[in-house]
């Protein structure tokens, strides 16, 4: 792997995250623009959360991760630390994988 | 994770627990990494400068499905678009000079936004966002250091269980932003276009597709409040 691309993503994805801290921060925003800025994680990570749990690559995909993800739901439900959510699941996944 | 959102302390605790959770996916991060044919240094440089872990997780597995580095950008990058809106949404409670805004910006991601967006007032979100920034940066990097030097002595990230623990953790994360008015027919909407879109567009593109969340998301909380 060269380092050159490796290199254009640190660039890429810096400049990506700097636009709002660099160009606008600590600035007050019109009236109208905080209620949307405060929902932006929520469709993201919505949409990310059923991407990794369904995708491998363009394909939809029914595996040990969906019943690993239904077990964090009830984990969060019920208020269980986070560390708790996160190692249940992959516990669970694990425990599929090895039993099938 | 509702219950961390209020005290200094509470903030103190959810960073390092976040961290750590991020530590253990960071350490599947190097062993994939190594796997692709990055070098030790290459995966920990990405993880130090990159700092996002979609974005990391798709280029190193285009690489590691053949794919040039070249065809591993594109992912990458749609990925880290929404580090965009992140850093849009975290501006007003960054101030101060522009060298600290600018560090400050590499900790723009996931876990920093929804941990800032889960308190109720300015001061709580700056603080949370940045002890969050630290302690996930020092995790991330730590784990993926170990990851890649330890690499295949592991075993296979899969058996373990370790993708799963991606969106587990992320799920952590949404839920206590739901309360607010709104959150949830955004979360449907943005989940439902990106699973729809999975198999029609490439890698990188329905998620920032789900972004579109934020219209009903942004109406239904208009409504409420009038």
């Amino acid at each position: 792997m060269s380092w050159a691309w490796l290199l254009a993503l640190c660039a890429v994805s810096y400049a990506l995250k700097a636009v709002g801290p660099v160009l606008a921060g600590g600035r007050e925003l019109r009236p109208g623009a905080r209620p949307v800025l405060d929902l932006v994680a929520v469709p993201l990570l919505a949409g990310l959360i059923l991407i990794q749990t369904l995708g491998d690559g363009q394909r939809l995909v029914l595996d040990p991760r969906a019943p690993a993800l239904v077990v964090a739901g009830l984990l969060v439900w019920r208020r269980a630390p986070f560390l708790v959510v996160v190692l249940a699941a992959a516990a669970t996944a694990a425990l599929l994988r090895a039993a099938t | 994770m509702a219950a961390i959102a209020d005290t200094p302390t509470r903030i103190v605790t959810g960073a390092v627990s976040v961290g750590l959770g991020v530590g253990l996916y960071g350490i599947s991060f190097g062993v994939l990494a190594v796997a692709a044919g990055l070098s030790p240094a290459q995966a920990c440089v990405m993880s130090m400068l990159v700092f996002t872990g979609a974005s990391q997780f798709a280029f190193v597995g285009v690489l590691a499905g053949g794919g040039a580095a070249v065809a591993a950008m594109a992912p990458a990058v749609m990925l880290a678009l929404r580090n965009a809106a992140y850093g849009l949404s975290v501006a007003p409670f960054l101030r101060g000079r522009l060298a600290g805004r600018a560090v400050a910006a590499q900790l723009v991601i996931d876990e920093t936004t929804a941990m800032a967006q889960a308190q109720d007032e300015p001061h709580a979100a700056r603080r949370a966002f940045l002890l969050t920034g630290v302690s996930v940066w020092i995790f991330w990097n730590a784990g993926t250091l170990l990851g890649a030097l330890v690499g295949g002595g592991l075993g296979d990230p899969r058996a373990l269980g370790l993708d799963a623990m991606f969106p587990a953790a992320f799920l952590a994360l949404l839920v206590p932003q739901l309360r607010r008015p709104g959150a949830p027919v955004a979360a449907v909407t943005g989940a439902a276009l990106a699973v729809a879109l999975v198999p029609l567009a490439p890698v990188g593109v329905p998620v920032i597709v789900a972004l579109a969340g934020l219209v009903p998301g942004v109406l239904v909380a208009r409504g409420v409040r009038s």
